[in-house]
């Protein structure tokens, strides 16, 4: 037979948006098959709440007063997001190991479908994960005051965030060879980002020489920005950009996130075949 | 090394279509830091339309990585290949949609049932969303997995997920069907049950290549068999012919004291006698059969030689090994990763 009589596969952007959503809807299959993965991560989510709000909360002065958990809520909604990045390059390994990726990457599908499709689950899983976790601190004190606008807003940067962190994940899923040392990349990263930031306490509490870490650090300028967009207490420490245009500064960090993480993302997984 | 040729390379048992693989010369190496390791060593391979080529060898050979370059997921380092008439580099999109792979191990999403897994394979590739469903339906029942198809593929035995994997390799209906040690880790009963599965493959008319560490595994189910050692191919032929050259089955004896080895080894006499000291073993070619054991065993018993065993072997992988290579294989003595990955629950 002739190479000519081949059919091609349907090729373009249409496969590509067809074969991403299969993807996604696998991961999201997934979801509903393991509901205690979701589950654990909310309740993880609660467990930094009630730490917070109730252990630790009173001994936590906010300058400039306001409700201390008005100002803890936004810091959680950002660490869950950040937090998700390492499920994200967990999973990866996973399907590396197990051989998925593999018979994926011997189909006639979008090449870009297996990664496209799982930063398109990530957005999907992480917003039903925040809506879950803004009731839970609606229930618990935590409201937005600055209208409908300002909500969808804080949500939509949430989300942009996401959808970087997810690049970061997946690129770290691919760089590792086990589900251990995935997790604890993620780990060595994601916590001294989430704890030397203002998620928890004000920076006006840190030492002086670790404040510019954490007032640029991008955990921080992503809980300003939706503090600032819903009305949330957002004392700062230092007058400088950052302080001062949280959200561009989130925009920014989001930026550089995905232009640096998708290549590498791409790249690694170009180079499986090598 | 020279490639014995058993049988001349246009071979007559091979069905006499075109060939489907032709892989000239292919040279992989994996680098590490510190290593380096010479997987594929010049390696030529044929496989004709119609024809199931067994590709046999010992752990750490080069079969998958042979089969992962053949497949598209792999670039070699030199040489070159076509599957179809199609360059496995250059044209590798549109080969795909040609080939069906299943992998050593059991690649489907453990928390997606059969049916689901099915279903997403023929959609990817590029079955609409009804002829995906009808195949699905279409090969849980020819894999036997009916009753199961909607329980999570977690809860399959060893032996149904490997018949999902190969029921996800078919999906798309491939003119071409890739298996990676198909049975490496099942259980004898599972084994056979896959054989059957692919027999059926190869009665549709499929064309074939699979790798294995068994020879009787490819007796069962290749039409010819080429052996692969360090990355290349060392013997090729039909598996009438390999075991012919290493002399049919053999018997072993295991004699109770060493220091009788040396006596039981002239009693049997002929330089095809092989002795293993260590295990106080004794091999010798049966050419007469089960007339000859009991001659054997007569011989021993009158000069009173006790046996703690004796028995007819069939050849081996490792007998097939001994002779080309003068070596046995080096994957006897270690539990072998390969073996073990198959065996997750
Ligand atoms: N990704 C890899 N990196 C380094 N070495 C590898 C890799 N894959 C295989 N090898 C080595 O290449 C050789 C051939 O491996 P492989 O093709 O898996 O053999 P087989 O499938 O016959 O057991 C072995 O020595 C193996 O250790
Ligand atoms: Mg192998």
């Amino acid at each position: 037979m002739s190479a000519g009589t081949v059919p091609v596969a349907g090729g373009g952007l249409k496969q590509a948006v067809t074969d991403g959503w299969l993807i996604a809807w696998r991961h999201l299959k997934r979801v509903s098959r393991i509901p205690e993965l979701a589950i654990m991560m909310i309740i993880q989510s609660i467990m930094f709440v009630l730490l917070f709000a109730f252990v630790f909360g009173g001994a936590i002065p906010l300058p400039g007063g306001g409700s201390y958990r008005e100002f803890l809520l936004p810091g959680i909604y950002a660490q869950t997001i950040v937090f998700a990045s390492s499920i994200t390059a967990v999973g990866m390994v996973d399907d590396v190991s197990k051989g998925l990726l593999d018979r994926f990457r011997s189909l006639p599908m979008a090449r870009s479908a297996v990664l496209s499709g799982r930063a398109i689950f990530d957005l999907i899983y992480q917003f039903g994960i925040l809506i879950v976790l803004m009731a839970s601190g609606y229930a618990v004190g935590w409201a937005w005051h600055d209208g409908f606008g300002n909500l969808l807003a804080g949500i939509g940067l949430l989300l942009l965030f996401v959808f970087a962190m997810s690049w970061v994940g997946i690129w770290i899923g691919l760089s590792m060879r086990t589900v251990e040392s995935a997790q604890q990349v993620g780990f060595t990263v994601i916590f001294p980002l989430t704890f030397i930031s203002n998620a928890f306490v004000p920076l006006a509490s840190l030492p002086s020489w670790l404040r510019p870490f954490a007032e640029w650090n991008p955990v921080s300028t992503l809980t300003s920005s939706i503090r600032e967009l819903w009305g949330n207490p957002n004392p700062y420490a230092t007058e400088n950009f950052p302080s001062e245009h949280p959200v561009v500064m989130t925009l920014i960090w989001i930026g550089i996130m995905i232009a640096i993480f998708a290549p590498l993302g791409v790249r690694k997984y170009r180079n499986l075949s090598r | 090394m020279q490639t014995e040729t058993l049988a001349p390379p246009e071979r007559s048992v091979s069905t006499g279509g075109k060939p489907v693989i032709v892989a000239e010369g292919l040279v992989k190496i994996y680098r590490g830091r510190k290593t380096e390791v010479r997987a594929l060593d010049g390696l030529d391979l044929t496989v004709n339309e119609g024809s199931v080529l067994g590709l046999l060898g010992p752990n750490g050979a080069g079969k998958t990585t042979a089969v992962r370059i053949l497949t598209t997921l792999l670039q070699a380092d030199a040489g070159h290949a076509t599957v179809f008439g199609l360059d496995v580099v250059k044209d590798a999109q549109r080969l795909r949609s040609l080939i069906g792979v299943s992998g050593q191990y059991a690649a489907v999403d453990e928390h997606l049932t059969g049916r689901e897994n099915l279903i997403l394979f023929g959609r990817l590739y590029q079955l609409t969303k009804h002829d995906a469903a009808i195949r699905a339906v279409e090969l849980l029942e020819q894999f036997e997995l009916t009753e199961a198809a909607d329980r999570p593929a977690k809860t399959y035995s060893g032996g149904m997920r490997r018949r999902l994997d190969l029921a996800s390799a078919l999906t798309g209906r491939p003119r071409l069907l890739v298996l990676d040690e198909p049975t490496t880790g099942l259980d004898p009963r599972s084994r056979i049950g896959m054989w059957e599965a692919i027999r059926e493959r190869v009665r549709a008319g499929a064309t074939l290549l699979l790798t294995t560490q068994y020879l009787e595994e490819a007796d069962e189910l290749a039409d010819s068999i080429a052996v692969v050692d360090h990355g290349r191919i060392i013997a090729r032929g039909t598996a009438d012919q390999l075991k012919s050259q290493i002399g049919g089955e053999r018997i072993e004896v295991i004699v109770h004291r060493r220091s009788d080895l040396d006596r039981t080894r002239a009693l049997l006499g002929g330089e095809e006698v092989s002795v293993h000291d260590h295990l106080r073993r004794i091999t010798i070619p049966a050419s007469g059969g089960a007339q000859r054991l009991v001659e054997v065993v007569r011989v021993l018993g009158d000069e009173g030689i006790e046996i703690d065993d004796i028995g007819l072997r069939r050849p081996t992988l490792d007998d097939v090994f001994l002779k080309l290579t003068g070596r046995a294989t080096e994957n006897n003595d270690e539990s072998g990763d390969d073996a073990g990955e198959g065996k997750q629950p």
